[in-house]
């Protein structure tokens, strides 16, 4: 079982027709479903993201109307978060993971887990439909009263796309919580449970809370503009502001919705290349669910120049550093868990290293947000861009792709180049920061976000942006071909190649249907001592 | 896989041990998808709190057409169903098929009684002129602007509140498909155990909502 791929069928063979994909109940087949989809999405994101780099080589609006840019950030906004961020990790890895991880034979709801990626695709559809006849302008933020009352373009239609993609989110949190609490294997007690396990735990709680508001915020917002009815409309007393609240209710937690899943990722990945128990494991797992809980608490920091008071906005700032605390501890405890390690540089490895880096950026800058003189400032500004793309794609893509890397000779029982993987990982870090650093410096000396054109005195900066982009699409495509290409010509991988500890590495690579061909035997999590 | 459990219940899935654990997994799992239509109706609930407290002279003028007797029958009429839905869930507990069928049935035929009534108030509102929009003429009020925020906060939480109705009863029909071919025995009743869970939830959604929109300063002459 250690050396090669075991002849016995594996959940890969186990039915190869159209059929046996899009009717699966598998959860690993599910997992990638979801990966086809959200990479699919995410070039598409991408897409956007390279246009918008484009436009802003030069200081004159000269690519597009800014009518059009205004739907192309919008675009490129709403694809990467809703349809590419926020399942990315949990509704791929998680899938995966979730039941191979804590000794079970599926997730609780098997059936809803395929109606949660139907669910996502119709979402999907909807969106790309809007897309089509000629997108929407609004921004992801879909402020009101311009997107309830005044926007032309199909705001709608991708009002109704998210609400009905929030669905999918809603089924796979519930779909977690319940599996954890009622599948685990005999002997997985909830301080076994791998870090992976409680930072998933703790996205589950916040999907399952968070989404059903901005669910029926969405709604509100379709109602007034297909129904006309009044809820946000300032002309009959209606506040625009209450809007603003309501979205940030869920679409902070959002935030991390997207970062906790990375940061279980980086746990898992810490402990297995530094040979080492996590530093400080039940505190890395309470700390999860302590941002889950203090995340709830924070979103008004979206909303220091939105008319609120004083004192609120004083409480919003405190409660953002206090939530700054329990991420911090994160990175503490990783950096010891380094400390007199065996370190080992495999390509998962260096995407760790490069998280560290970013996300250090990109968490102290949110204090500098969290603070408010500081944020009156740069409001709305590139400093603001800057800041949360250092912490959804320096953190969350970085441990996406390091996830990838190293649970791939899993998932699909092949090696990878090594050698590629790692050069990858550097161009990505290099490619990402050229992108963004930039943006920090032109943010702070006043480049509004959401513009086509800007002063010239900003070129420098944003013209570094660009080259930075170029590098980082070419850091993303390398993956992309050499993961493909291992499918056809990869070596088979032994069920554990990186010589980790956690259940899904005591089963064949790729696991057999039932994940298990006997009821695993549970020890200490990060059990790395002998 | 299905030569293991070939002994074991027919309805035990085969990722669980036993009925038992299938059947907590499926309870918490509901238990969990009512939190979410919590924090679903939560977003309309602060939106009216908010809302009231602007212009409480608006949304008592307001209330004030809202019919309390339809209102108060179709109160006792849902409460009624969740004491009709207790039965079934007690019925199937026990596997009496004939009785299951009965208290479906009455759950289902409440459930569109409640329905009916709702959409008899719904037409009037229409002959009134209180639908929020350009058709929108309540001019005897002191505050016909604030008054149209009252009157959309009306339809989208008792329109969602009825499309939450009308999902139940669908569940119902299934059920009482179901139990007509006796599925439901003493060791296996999850799906009318859960659905209960969901038809008492709807419920209790009402209960809120009734007072809120139709009882507000009913005790005395607040505004004319």
């Amino acid at each position: 079982m250690d050396t090669a791929a075991t002849p016995r069928s594996n959940y890969l063979t186990d039915g190869y027709g159209l059929k046996s994909w899009l009717l699966t109940r598998d959860h690993k087949r599910i997992g990638l479903l979801y990966l086809v989809s959200v990479s699919a999405f995410f070039v598409l994101g991408a897409v956007f993201a390279g246009l918008i780099r484009l436009e802003l080589m030069t200081p004159a609006g000269d690519l597009v109307e800014s009518d059009v840019y205004n739907k192309i950030f919008t675009m490129h906004g709403v694809i990467m978060v809703f349809f590419f961020l926020i399942p990315a990790i949990p509704a791929v890895l998680g899938n995966f993971l979730v039941p191979l991880m804590i000794g079970a034979k599926d997730l609780a709801f098997p059936r809803l887990n395929l109606l949660s990626w139907y669910v996502y695709t119709l979402g999907g559809i909807f969106t790309l439909w809007a897309l089509v006849n000629g997108g929407v302008d609004t921004g992801w933020t879909f402020y009101t009263p311009y997107s309830s009352a005044f926007s032309n373009s199909h705001v709608a239609l991708v009002v109704v796309g998210i609400f009905i993609n929030g669905f999918s989110s809603i089924l796979t949190g519930l779909n977690f919580i319940v599996t954890i609490h009622k599948l685990r294997a005999p002997g997985m007690t909830w301080f076994r449970l791998p870090l992976f396990i409680w930072a998933h735990y703790a996205t589950a709680l916040i999907m399952v809370l968070g989404t059903p508001v901005v669910a029926i915020t969405l709604v509100m917002v379709a109602a007034e503009r297909l129904l006309h009815l009044g809820i946000f409309d300032p002309k009959l007393g209606g506040d625009p502001v209450l809007f603003q609240h309501l979205f940030w209710f869920y679409s902070h937690p959002a935030v991390y919705i997207m970062i906790l899943p990375a940061m279980g990722v980086m746990s898992e990945l810490v402990a297995a290349f530094s040979r080492k128990r996590i530093f400080g494991y039940e505190v890395v797992a309470m700390s999860s669910l302590a941002i889950a809980v203090v995340g709830f608490l924070v979103w008004g920091h979206h909303m220091f120049v939105s008319s609120q008071s004083v004192y609120a906005a004083t409480a919003f700032s405190l409660l953002s550093f206090v939530v700054a605390i329990p991420s911090a501890i994160k990175v503490f405890n990783w950096s010891a868990t380094l400390y007199k390690g065996s370190i080992s540089f495999d390509s998962p490895m260096v995407y760790v290293f490069g998280f560290i880096g970013l996300f250090l950026i990109g968490g102290l800058t949110g204090l500098f947000l969290a603070a408010l003189a500081v944020d009156v400032h740069v409001h709305d500004t590139y400093f603001v861009v800057a800041h949360f793309h250092y912490i959804m794609v320096g953190g969350t893509i970085m441990m996406y792709l390091g996830g990838l890397h190293y649970w791939w000779p899993k998932i699909f029982g092949k090696l990878y180049h090594e050698g590629l993987a790692r050069v990858s990982a550097v161009v990505i870090f290099i490619g990402f920061n050229l992108t963004f650093f930039p943006q920090f410096i032109v943010g702070y000396l006043g480049m509004p976000r959401r513009y086509h054109a800007y002063p010239p005195e900003f070129q420098l900066w944003n013209i570094l942006s660009s080259a930075g982009a170029v590098i980082l699409a070419v850091g993303y495509a390398m993956p992309t071909f050499y993961l493909l290409y291992s499918l056809v010509k990869g070596k088979p991988a032994p069920a554990n190649p990186w010589g980790a500890r956690g259940l899904e590495w005591d089963t064949p690579s790729p696991p057999p249907t039932q994940n298990f061909e006997s009821t695993p035997a549970v020890s200490e999590p990060y059990n790395y001592a002998k | 896989m299905a030569g293991a459990h070939a002994t074991q219940h027919p309805k035990l899935q085969h990722h669980f041990d036993n009925l038992d654990q299938q059947f907590e997994a499926s309870a918490l799992g509901m238990w969990l998808f009512l939190v979410t239509e919590i924090l679903f109706f939560g977003g309309l609930f602060a939106a009216y709190t908010i809302y009231r407290l602007m212009y409480p002279r608006a949304f008592a003028e307001a209330s004030h057409e809202l019919d309390v007797v339809l209102g108060g029958v179709n109160t006792a009429v849902l409460i009624g169903s969740s004491l009709t839905m207790a039965m079934a869930v007690w019925a199937a507990q026990l596997g009496k098929r004939g009785k299951q069928l009965l208290f479906l049935g009455l759950t289902m035929a409440l459930g569109l009684v409640f329905l009916g009534i709702k959409a008899v108030e719904y037409s009037h509102k229409f002959e009134h002129g209180l639908v929020p929009g350009p058709d929108f003429r309540f001019e005897s009020a002191h505050d016909p602007g604030h008054s149209q925020l009252f009157f959309s906060l009306y339809f989208v939480m008792t329109g969602l509140h009825a499309v939450h109705m009308i999902v139940g009863i669908g569940l119902m029909a299934v059920l009482f498909v179901m139990a007509f071919k006796g599925r439901f025995t003493r060791a296996y009743h999850t799906p009318v155990e859960v659905s209960g869970l969901y038809w008492h939830f709807v419920d209790i959604v009402w209960i809120f909502l009734f007072p809120l929109l139709y009882l507000i300063d009913r005790h005395g002459p607040v505004v004319h």
